[in-house]
């Protein structure tokens, strides 16, 4: 699992497909772009609350891309975190919605208008709705694993979120319920490291060099790697993806990321100059190895920019919720 | 007649075959023990999960939502407490998604004193669970309506915490559960694990066994009468049935209602009654600040104030921060019969 990467040394040619690194970079811009829309609405005022995924995008994009995508045991589930709009728009999610859980109007697709932005939801691909409580789908996600492993198939379930987060007992208890020797389960655990709590650093939250050395006293095949680098990404997230698929095990990644806008509205959301903006660091990337020209990745932004703006105004005009709505799903109709 | 502990054996084999329960898990509860209190000896999709509580409720919901249908236990109610922002989530799964998801779960868990349980194992959880939206809440006092509540539970789209109480899992019950052999000492011989090695057990389970359902939300009216009303549910609902046919014999007419659901509750039969006696009490053995039977009390005044000829009572567990292993200590936290019998006498007495 170790062996080096080639891809590592700029000077190496890209390793995967043209037409995959312009959808990669197609989708990241547009994640950006949306994110970047969302802050803006809501230092307008058009919103309550930010919280988001800048400086991710280059790991939520190939998770998404890499997901098999459909309702049910057969596909993969998501138990997500508040920063993977970039996941979601690889999934084919238009970003309006996102953009109308911001604004909370009733057409909100996520929530209706009740929660926070980047608290996605949506069953018809396996999205378990993001919940505020941190880590307690590390909980879950074991659940949703053996109904897979019951039913057969190749369908994984995938776990996120953040390295502070993993000092919740919630992240134990998926070390413990994914590797049992009686009953290993096919899960992706995975731990977006962005050297952050809210504004506590890493050396304050937690000792060990790797959070991905956990997995080692579980018996859990176990990986960090660099989520700034989105070919490195979707390599290695395909690599254990196939394990998690094939073998039925658990599998521990590790990625390293960036928080290019700080933890969320809450310290500000503004740019991040010292950290690694894995956007510009692959753009440099294309244009070298001739993939893309400055100006078509210009223009595309532009375009988004446009689009955004556009679908922006369209949720700021609608309504929100009727007051009466509280009562509505309370509880679930007989289907 | 079989006791709550078979009844919800015998149930839950029911919903494992007939209503899709897919997975019956917690700690201890499947082979080889069945569960501390046996509620699921011999059952078909029983296992034996970590010992950690999170895990349990998080493994519920995420069974949930792959499409299993789980019933999950947790030992005691008492340890319920550090999954209790997994039990808000559940809660509201449904609603902050907007209606696009729902989980079809059950979580058991026995509650209330009774067995000498003392600080850890006396516990109460209707309060607590009550003030969580988006859960079913039931709490049988009898056999029977262990067994037809478990089968509704198991009907439902929505999580429904399934309350047992302690005190009552070896109570034989005064009706048959439909389906039922006509013997306690056949039921027992075929469905009760024998002690010792039970590797080559296995239970027979009563072919004739029905869905028998006891609709959430409905209580039972246990009593007529006309003077005063006492509601209650679970451990207390006997002693309420009990002193109800003492002041009987001493002129005093009490309507007894076991509410069996805390949640939806069974407003409609209550408040028919208050209206016809004008007097009730409330009786159960949670701590009595912030109690449930609170509410109820609240409610009454709200809406049947000119109904009353005297102020509703409630009488409830001690606040204190739990139950002593001391015979003494226990019969002083939590409504025994004398008490029960006494507050429906001067309730009864009380004039405007
Ligand atoms: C159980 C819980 N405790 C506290 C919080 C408040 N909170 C929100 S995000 C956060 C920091 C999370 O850091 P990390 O897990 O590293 O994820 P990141 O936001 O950096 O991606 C905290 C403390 C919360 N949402 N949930």
């Amino acid at each position: 699992m170790s062996r080096p990467r080639l891809i590592k040394e700029s000077s190496a040619p890209l390793p995967l497909d043209r037409e995959l690194l312009v959808r990669i970079h197609d989708l990241m811009v547009k994640t950006r772009v949306l994110e970047e829309r969302l802050i803006q609405m809501y230092k307008q005022g058009h919103g309550y609350f930010w919280i988001g995924g800048p400086g991710e995008e280059a790991f939520n994009v190939p998770l998404g891309l890499l997901m098999k995508k459909g309702q049910g045991p057969e596909y993969d589930y998501l138990h997500a975190h508040y920063r993977q709009s970039g996941t979601l728009l690889a999934l084919g999610e238009e970003p309006i919605g996102a953009l109308r859980q911001m604004k909370n109007t009733a057409s909100d697709p996520y929530s209706g208008g009740r929660n926070f932005a980047g608290h996605f939801s949506l069953r018809k691909y396996n999205v378990a709705p993001v919940s505020s409580p941190i880590e307690v789908q590390y909980s879950i996600a074991p659940g949703t694993a053996m109904v897979q492993k019951r039913v057969g198939g190749d369908g994984i379930t995938i776990v996120t979120g953040g390295d502070a987060g993993t000092a919740e007992g919630d992240f134990a208890t998926c070390l413990v319920w994914s590797s049992r020797p009686a009953n290993p389960l096919p899960v992706l655990i995975i731990v977006t490291n962005n050297k952050w709590g809210i504004s506590t650093a890493g050396e304050g939250q937690h000792g060990e060099t790797r959070v991905s050395e956990r997995g080692k006293a579980f018996n859990i095949r176990s990986k960090t790697i660099n989520g700034n680098d989105p070919v490195e990404a979707y390599l290695e997230l395909k690599e254990a993806m196939e394990y998690v698929r094939t073998e039925r095990k658990p599998f521990l990644l590790e990625a390293n990321v960036s928080r290019l806008y700080g933890h969320s509205s809450a310290s500000g959301a503004n740019y991040v100059t010292e950290e690694v903006d894995c956007l510009k660091d692959f753009e440099k990337r294309l244009e070298q190895d001739g993939v893309l020209t400055r100006q078509q990745m210009d223009d595309l932004r532009n375009r988004y920019t446009e689009d955004m703006a556009a679908a922006a105004r369209i949720a700021r005009d609608e309504p929100l919720p009727e007051p009466e709505s509280i009562w509505k799903h309370i509880f679930a109709e007989d289907k | 007649m079989a006791n709550m502990a078979q009844a919800i054996r015998m149930a839950l084999h029911y919903a494992e075959t007939h209503l899709g329960v897919t997975d019956i898990f917690g700690e201890d509860v499947g082979a080889p023990l069945g569960g501390v209190f046996t509620c699921t000896q011999g059952l078909k999709t029983t296992w034996n999960s970590p010992l950690d509580e999170r895990g349990i409720i998080g493994a519920a919901m995420g069974i949930a939502m792959g499409g299993g249908r789980p019933v999950a236990e947790i030992q005691f109610c008492d340890y319920v407490y550090n999954t209790i922002d997994l039990l808000k989530l559940a809660g509201n799964t449904c609603w902050s998604s907007n209606g696009d998801w729902n989980l079809p779960m059950v979580v058991r868990t026995p509650v209330g004193s009774g067995i000498r349980g003392s600080i850890y194992h006396s516990h109460s959880f209707d309060a607590t669970m009550t003030h969580i939206p988006g859960w079913k809440v039931v709490m049988p006092s009898n056999p029977l309506d262990a067994y037809g509540l478990l089968i509704s539970a198991c009907k439902e789209q929505n999580p429904v915490m399934y309350l047992e109480p302690k005190a009552l899992l070896r109570v034989k019950g005064e009706e048959r559960i439909p389906g039922e052999p006509d013997d306690d000492r056949t039921l027992s011989k075929l469905i009760d694990a024998p002690l010792g090695d039970r590797s080559q057990w296995k239970p027979q389970w009563p072919e004739a066994l029905e869905a028998f359902a006891v609709p959430i939300g409905k209580g039972k009216l246990v009593r007529e009468g006309s003077q005063v009303t006492v509601v209650s549910y679970g451990r207390t609902l006997p002693l309420c049935a009990r002193a109800a046919a003492t002041l009987a014999d001493e002129g005093i007419s009490v309507e007894v209602i076991d509410l069996r659901s805390l949640w939806p509750y069974d407003w409609d039969m209550m408040k028919a009654s208050i209206q016809k006696t004008g007097r009730v009490l409330f009786v159960n053995e949670d701590t009595e600040v912030t109690n449930f039977g609170e509410h109820l009390v609240r409610r009454t005044v709200d809406e049947l104030f000119y109904s009353l000829l005297a102020p509703p009572r409630l009488l409830a567990g001690k606040f204190v921060p739990g139950i002593g292993l001391a015979d003494t200590l226990e019969m002083a936290s939590v409504p025994q019969q004398n008490d029960v019998t006494t507050a429906l006498r001067a309730l009864a007495g009380e004039q405007p």
